[in-house]
Formats: structure tokens, C-alpha cells, sequence
């Protein structure tokens, strides 16, 4: 693997982490000033957009903990995005509206698929692993398009947001809006204890040397699982908001494709860091609208731009701002 | 029963299309240790670029052949341009630049060639159905795939067994610091090799074309097939997936035709309707997932990685 | 009579067709230190691998206290109280060199599911930690990184890893493997005072090293045993000597 670790603050210059620091405090302090921009500029375009990049955010920051932390190369991350759409589409379409009911069964499922895929992916490594999450997520991909009563290949509509009674009214785009922002702060949150707690360490550990992990007794395998599962519970999650944001879920939301976005959004950011994830996400989502403004054909450039990512950038973009310490 | 053995010459026709991608695929992984996700968009173009032919000089066989000749090129000047810059890199940064190459040969095919598709007409010659077993007829193009691709496939092992070329793959896949050290030009040999993986899926893509399809994005769906073969078969061993690929292909072909009708049987007409369709693609992932089981490292595992 | 902390009865490991341990019979007491050592391509390698759990034999079995371990997966033999070095080693190189031996000392404190205290903080894995690098020497480079430390360091570390755990035996891979004279020394003395407190057993080239410190010492040859006993009855040994005929005697680095 090419990136470096998470510095441990006090090994990193004081200036580099002020630096650092300051970016993303002005980051999150756009974000959460973003509703205020929408109400007083009337374009409500942004707040969409941007509802989105928090959404997936979560979903990267789900996949940077397998990734950058557990050094697990995961090719079908997106189909979490997917079963959690699919598990809120499915029971509001069943008549279950009630988000109480819906979001945990999106998190619930996608757990336990991650379970059933990781059981079996991670007896193997490397290029095998890549390859075989790729194909299990291809499975889910055309589990969904036969699904014809749920909408097959053209998906499903979800007529009503999910309902959390009085609680909080998920069809104010604002409040809506807010609520990703928290449920994104509370997951970096979450892996930033993660990390750094015994079963954490064992990850990263293992990420570094599995061999040397298991001579000291570790039973690897149960820890790495274990991580494999909370991403993919965490990434349902995000699911479940991406169909409530989208009102529709459909088989492309699992396309392999997606998956790659997943991944290109946590390495551009920088793999292992916590802000990483949601910084790769805003560049990449950012990139993706700007490119489509400008050309018909975004991809002739995108793809390049990925080409040359993968060959020249070591750290992502924090590793180009010289932010981290090189390997 | 006739159907039956129609499905059987269908999944052994699949199987070496499979073969052939997969074939690629393994070399270069083996030699390079490279993840190329851009290997599909090689087959894409080698429609396309037979698509285009075809009308130029109103033939399929120089169509074919200068298809796979402009395979060759696109991909030898790929790995000079872009690949060669991959290997010292992770498997993830390979997964990423090979990635981007795929986004952007779609967009450049959709750019040259239209977002429409394209098609290309069978040969003439080749339009009737052949008796193969008294009272059992079979296209005479399919069969002609299965038997031109075998040709390839034995072709394939010639080069790689017996002469100078094919020993200096092995030995590179066997120890490639080795190789180097010898004197070998390995720049040169890796190019040949990356030439060789594109070659093979350019003409899997123009063979197909009649039958199958000449879209963009055609190349990812039999990517991923062309993994699970891999995977089935054991990575670097060009065996495992000659065996996996007829196994593979079998499966595939034979589960989508009689799985929905089993299912029927079994169960009610609405529980058989909805799964169906989504039972029969997942097949191969089943197999797939017993072969993770039992023998994680595939069923021919090549001995080196 | 106290029973063996370690038996190795017949232990057979064949490779297509070459045998690289051949029936390889071994006791060894509590708190002794064994050394075992031969010529290049003698088995030693396998041998530490058999023993680590990392190869499986095609014979023979492995008795640790009794209990057979031989198809015991690797993290359970280091469970039981046996711990190994690594002749190349195999560190955590973007840790620090007390974070690596608190990962070893975490594995052997009560599980690992706990996921939201930090860990670094914990003074019942860093205290040991402190105590198992000062042991070895490395207590002042406890907050270097590992990439960035010596390689004489580095196999220092490597013992200190080894006793985190808290082993009943520890199996030493050549820890002297590319050391100069006065860093062998300093592995010698730091050896030296592990001797007797546990069981050890070291495979070395370093003949000067081994008839310094050993109790006892195996000789393999082409995978077999072909002598076992003090070092005074080894010096002696015929067929040791035409063993290594040919071989360096002394500080014999690859």
C-alpha cells in the first residue's frame, strides 16, 4: 500500500497540523453554513448537491475504514448503498413507512450481507479479494434487476420519505439536509475511536502485517470480519438516506461502476486519515459536476485525471498539499 | 433433448469467449502482476473496430483480421503510454488507473462511434445450421466461434509451451527479476505481453458481434465473468482457466435456460417468477462462492504467486 | 522427572520430492536453552516453520505440554505460551517500536473486542511494553518509528516482541542473521539473561554465540538429526566435523 498512516499528533510538525487543521474546520464550517446560503441565494440546486456528497461521504468513510485502516480493497462497497435503498424502498412499497422500522432493517441487512460476503472473501487477499467483492456485488446487481415486482432494471419509486412520527420531518430539505451532516460528523466520530481502541489497533496492525499479527495470537480473520461488517452496516445507512434523498432506488446504485466512484472518492482524499474520505468525496462530486458543466463527454478527462492519480499522487490530495508524511 | 444439447454447445461457445478474456487477463496478471479493469474496454473496441471494417471492405474476414491487428496495436501503445507506469504500484492504484481508462474508453468510443451501438452482420457463408448429430442441427457461425476459438486456445498453448517467446512468459511470470537480470528486455517482452492479453480480447469481442452485441460498456459485464473464472481457476494458470471457462460458461448458459423452469416445479408461480431470473444469474457466483470454500486458491493454482 | 515443555517426535516434511525434515526427534526440558543448528540447506528453516505452525508436516507429531499442537493454526500456539522471532525481520515498520511489542502484549491481555477506549492510553499494555523493550536494550528508542530504526535495532526488537507475549518457550530464528561483531555481542548478553528464566530454543550460524550460551545443542543435517547433546560431546562429535568439513567455524554470517 502506498499511503501512510494516520500521524499520531505528536510525531507531525506543529505548522503542518495547523494547517491541516484549519482546512478542515473551514470545511466543515461551509458545510454546516451551506442551508444559510440556500435560504438567502434561493438555489436550491446547491443543498442538493451537497446533501449528496454528505451522503456518500458516509459511505466513504465507511469504506476508508476497511481501505486505509484495514488495508481491505474492497470492489463492492456500493452494494451496501444498495441493499439500504433497496431495504427502505422495499418496506415502503410493502407499506412500512415508518423509518423506525426501515433503517434498521437497511442496516441490518446490509450487516449481514457484508457478513455472508466477508466470510467468504476474506479467506483470500490481494488481487483475489478485489476480484471477488467485485463479483459479489455484480450478484446483487442482478439480484435486483430480477426483482421485477420491486421495479426490476427501471426501480422503484418511493412515494413518502422515511417517517420518524414527530421526531424529525425528513421532507424539510433543510432538516433533512442537517441531519446527514450530523449522522457524517457522528461516523468520523465513530472511527476515530475505532481506530485508535484495542480492536482498532488490531486492524491497522494487521493491515500492516498479518503475518507478524497472527505469530503474536491474533485470530485475524474474526477481527478483519468484524470491520468488514460495521463498514457495511455503516454504508446501509447511507443507503437508506440516499433513497430517501433520491425518492428512488434502483440496480444501478450497485453498479460496479458505483463501487469505483467509492473508491476513487476515499483515495483522492487520502487513504486512512478521518477527514479524508469527505474530502475526496466533495473533490470528487465537485469534479464529476464541473467536468459535465464544461464537456459533453466528461469521462475523456476524468479518466485521465484518474490515470494520473493513480500514478503520480501518493497521498491523495492531502499527500499533494503535503500534509502527510511520506512513505 | 435437443434443446438440451443446443444450451450445452451454447454454454461450451460462452466458455471459450470466457477463455479468451480470460487467457489475457491471467498473463498479464501473472507476468506483470498487474489488475487491469480495462481489459473489457479492449474487447469493446475490437467490435468496433471490426464493426467499422466490415463496412469499409464488406467483408467479415478481413474485418476479423484487421480488428485483431488494431487490437494488437491499441494495446501495445497503452502499455507503452499509460500501464507501464502501473507496475510499481499498488494492486489499488492499478484498480484506479485502470478504472479511469475504462471511463474513458467508453467515453471515447461514445464520442467516436455514437452512443447507438453498432452491428455486424453475419458472414454469408456462414447463415445455415449445420447437422452436427443426425436430426440435431446448430448454427454454423456459433460453431464456428467454438472452433476458431480452440484454434486460438491451442495456438495460444503452442506459443506458450514450446517456443522461445512462450518460455520467456513462463519464466517472467516464474520470477521476472530473474528474467531481467538475464539481459531479456523485459520493457519489450511486457509490451508484447499486454499486446498479446488485447489481441485475444479484440477478437473474442469481433467474434461475438453477430451474435451478442456491439455496445458501449459491453466489455464490464464480461469482465466480471472473466474474474470469476480467474478466481475458479486458479490466478497465472492458463489451464485453470481453459477448465474454469468451460465450467463457468456451462453453468451460466445451462442455469438461465432450465434453472426458472426447476424452479417452477419446486415452487409457487409467483415465488418461481420473482427468483427466478435472479437465481439463474447467481449461478456461477454460487460456484464461485464453493470454490472460495473449499479451495480457496482455485482449482489449478499456477505455482508461483 | 519432569516431563518435556517441548516434544518434536518424528516430525516428517516433505517437499515434492525433496525431504527437508526427515523424522526429526527432539525433547526438551523447562528451562533449558537449546540450539540447534547445520549447515546450509540443513531443514532449519522448516523446521521453524513446523514448529511456528506456519507448514504442516506430511509425519510426526508436536507435543507442547502434553497437548499436541500440531495442526494447531499459528495464533494458537502463540496462545499456549509459544513464541518465535523472525530470521528476516518482520516488524510493524510504520508503528513505533513500543507500539509494536504493546500489540504483542495486547494480544496475550484479555480479548481484543473493545472498541471505543483508547488504546494507547492503556497503561496495562504499555507498562509490560516499556518493561519487555527495556529488557532488551531499547528502552530509550521506544518512540522510534520502526522504518526508521537500525537493523541491529530491529532484531533487538524482535526478541522484545517475542517476550511480550509472556512465552512458556521461545523459538529464536537466527537472531544474529547480519549483525557485526559488537551487536552480536549485545544479543549474546541480552540472551544470556533470558537463559534459565525461560525455555529457549535459538537456531543460529553463530558458533560462538551458541557454544556460549547453549544447554544443549542438535545438530541437522539434509533435514535429519545427526547428533544431540552437550556442546563439550558436539565439539567432539565425528560426524559434526565432517558435517561442516569445508564450512567456516566461528562467526559463520550468510
Amino acid at each position: 500500500m502506498t499511503a501512510s498512516f494516520d500521524p499520531p499528533l505528536d510525531h507531525a510538525p506543529v505548522s503542518r497540523l495547523t494547517g491541516r487543521t484549519a482546512f478542515i474546520a473551514l470545511m466543515l464550517a461551509l458545510l454546516a453554513l451551506l442551508p444559510v446560503y440556500t435560504t438567502l441565494s434561493g438555489d436550491a440546486f446547491v443543498m442538493t448537491l451537497f446533501t449528496r456528497v454528505l451522503i456518500l461521504a458516509i459511505g466513504a468513510v465507511s469504506l476508508n475504514l476497511i481501505m486505509g485502516y484495514g488495508g481491505m480493497v474492497s470492489f463492492g462497497h456500493a452494494a451496501y448503498l444498495g441493499i439500504g435503498g433497496y431495504a427502505v424502498g422495499i418496506l415502503a412499497k410493502e407499506g412500512i413507512g415508518s423509518g423506525f422500522v426501515q433503517w434498521p432493517v437497511a442496516i441490518a441487512v446490509s450487516a449481514l450481507y457484508a457478513l455472508v460476503v466477508g466470510a467468504l472473501s476474506l479467506r483470500t487477499r490481494g488481487v483475489y479479494f478485489i476480484m471477488i467483492t467485485l463479483a459479489f456485488a455484480q450478484m446483487i446487481y442482478y439480484v435486483a434487476i430480477g426483482l421485477e415486482r420491486y421495479g426490476g432494471d427501471d426501480g422503484l419509486t418511493i412515494y413518502q420519505r422515511s417517517g420518524f412520527s414527530n421526531l424529525i420531518d425528513l421532507n424539510n430539505k433543510t432538516v433533512f439536509y442537517y441531519l446527514c451532516f450530523v449522522l457524517l460528523l457522528a461516523s468520523i466520530y465513530l472511527v476515530s475511536r475505532l481506530i485508535n481502541s484495542r480492536f482498532g489497533l488490531v486492524i491497522r496492525g494487521t493491515r500492516s502485517n498479518e503475518r507478524r499479527m497472527r505469530a503474536i495470537g491474533f485470530p485475524t480473520f474474526r477481527y478483519k470480519l468484524i470491520c468488514f461488517v460495521i463498514a457495511g452496516a455503516l454504508c446501509g445507512l447511507a443507503g437508506a438516506l440516499l433513497a430517501n434523498h433520491t425518492s428512488f432506488v434502483s440496480p444501478a446504485l450497485m453498479h460496479w461502476t458505483r463501487s469505483g466512484d467509492l473508491i476513487v472518492m476515499v483515495v483522492l482524499g487520502g487513504l486512512g486519515s478521518l477527514f479524508g474520505p469527505l474530502i475526496g468525496t466533495v473533490a470528487f462530486l465537485l469534479l464529476e459536476e464541473a467536468l459535465s458543466r464544461v464537456t459533453e463527454y466528461p469521462d475523456l478527462i476524468l479518466g485521465p485525471v484518474l490515470l494520473l492519480v493513480a500514478i503520480y499522487l501518493h497521498g491523495g490530495i492531502e499527500g499533494l498539499l503535503q500534509w502527510r508524511r511520506h512513505d | 433433448m435437443l434443446y438440451f444439447i443446443e444450451q450445452c454447445l451454447n454454454g461450451v461457445q460462452l466458455g471459450m469467449l470466457l477463455f479468451l478474456l480470460a487467457a489475457g487477463l491471467t498473463l498479464v496478471f501473472g507476468i506483470m502482476d498487474l489488475v487491469n479493469l480495462a481489459h473489457g474496454s479492449l474487447y469493446m473496441l475490437g467490435a468496433y473496430f471490426a464493426a467499422t471494417f466490415a463496412i469499409v471492405t464488406g467483408s467479415f474476414v478481413a474485418a476479423l483480421v484487421l480488428a485483431v491487428v488494431a487490437s494488437l496495436l491499441v494495446g501495445m501503445v497503452l502499455e507503452v503510454v499509460a500501464i507501464r507506469r502501473l507496475y510499481r504500484r499498488s494492486h489499488l492504484d492499478h484498480v484506479l488507473g485502470t478504472f479511469g481508462l475504462l471511463l474513458f474508453f467508453n467515453e471515447l468510443v461514445r464520442l467516436i462511434w455514437g452512443p447507438a451501438g453498432m452491428t455486424l452482420p453475419l458472414p454469408p457463408q456462414m447463415l445455415s445450421a449445420v447437422e452436427i448429430i443426425p436430426g440435431i442441427y446448430y448454427p454454423m457461425y456459433r460453431l464456428v466461434i467454438i472452433l476458431a476459438t480452440l484454434a486460438v486456445a491451442a495456438l495460444l498453448y503452442v506459443v506458450v509451451m514450446r517456443t522461445r517467446i512462450g518460455m520467456l512468459i513462463r519464466a517472467g511470470a516464474a520470477n521476472r527479476e530473474m528474467v531481467a537480470a538475464l539481459g531479456v528486455n523485459i520493457n519489450l517482452l511486457y509490451t508484447l505481453v499486454f499486446g498479446l492479453g488485447a489481441a485475444l480480447a479484440g477478437f473474442a469481442g469481433v467474434m461475438q458481434a453477430p451474435i451478442l452485441t456491439v455496445q458501449i460498456g459491453m466489455g464490464e459485464n464480461i469482465l466480471i465473468l472473466a474474474f470469476v473464472v480467474i478466481i475458479i481457476g486458479g490466478i497465472g494458470s492458463i489451464r485453470g482457466a481453459f477448465v474454469a471457462s468451460l465450467i463457468v460458461g456451462l453453468i451460466d448458459t445451462l442455469g438461465r435456460a432450465f434453472l426458472p423452469d426447476m424452479l417452477h416445479l419446486a415452487l409457487s408461480t409467483n415465488a418461481a417468477a420473482t427468483l427466478g431470473p435472479a437465481l439463474s444469474s447467481m449461478s456461477i457466483y454460487m460456484l464461485m462462492a464453493a470454490v472460495l470454500i473449499f479451495r480457496p486458491e482455485g482449482l489449478f493454482p499456477a505455482a508461483s504467486r | 522427572m519432569t516431563s518435556p515443555l517441548l516434544q518434536i517426535d518424528r516430525l516428517t516434511k516433505r517437499f515434492g520430492g525433496v525431504v527437508a525434515a526427515d523424522a526429526i526427534t527432539l525433547d526438551i526440558p523447562p528451562g533449558e536453552f537449546h540450539a540447534v543448528i547445520g549447515p546450509n540447506g540443513a531443514g532449519k528453516t522448516t523446521l521453524v516453520g513446523l514448529l511456528a505452525g506456519e507448514v504442516a508436516p506430511q509425519e510426526g507429531a508436536i507435543r507442547f505440554e502434553r497437548s499436541d499442537i500440531t495442526r494447531l493454526p499459528v495464533y494458537r500456539r502463540s496462545r499456549l505460551g509459544l513464541a518465535r522471532s523472525f530470521q528476516i525481520s518482520s516488524l510493524f515498520s510504520d508503528f513505533t517500536a513500543l507500539e509494536n511489542v504493546a500489540l504483542a502484549t495486547q494480544a496475550h491481555r484479555g480479548h481484543s473486542f473493545r472498541f471505543w477506549r483508547d488504546a494507547r492510553r492503556e497503561a496495562a499494555l504499555r507498562k509490560p511494553a516499556q518493561a519487555a523493550l527495556a529488557r532488551v536494550g531499547l528502552a530509550a528508542r521506544a518512540q522510534v518509528r520502526v522504518d526508521r530504526m537500525s537493523h541491529g535495532e530491529r532484531r533487538q526488537l524482535e526478541i522484545a516482541m517475542a517476550l511480550a507475549t509472556t512465552p512458556r518457550l521461545v523459538l529464536l530464528d537466527e537472531p544474529m542473521a547480519g549483525m557485526g561483531p559488537e551487536e552480536s555481542a549485545q544479543m549474546v548478553a541480552t540472551l544470556r539473561q533470558l537463559k534459565g528464566a525461560m525455555t529457549i530454543l535459538l537456531i543460529e550460524h553463530d558458533m560462538d554465540a551458541v557454544f556460549a550460551l547453549a544447554d544443549r545443542i542438535t545438530v541437522l543435517v539434509y533435514g535429519r538429526v545427526i547428533a544431540s547433546g552437550r556442546p563439550a560431546e558436539i565439539k567432539a562429535d565425528a560426524a559434526v566435523r565432517q558435517a561442516y568439513l569445508g564450512e567456516k567455524e566461528g562467526t559463520g554470517h550468510d
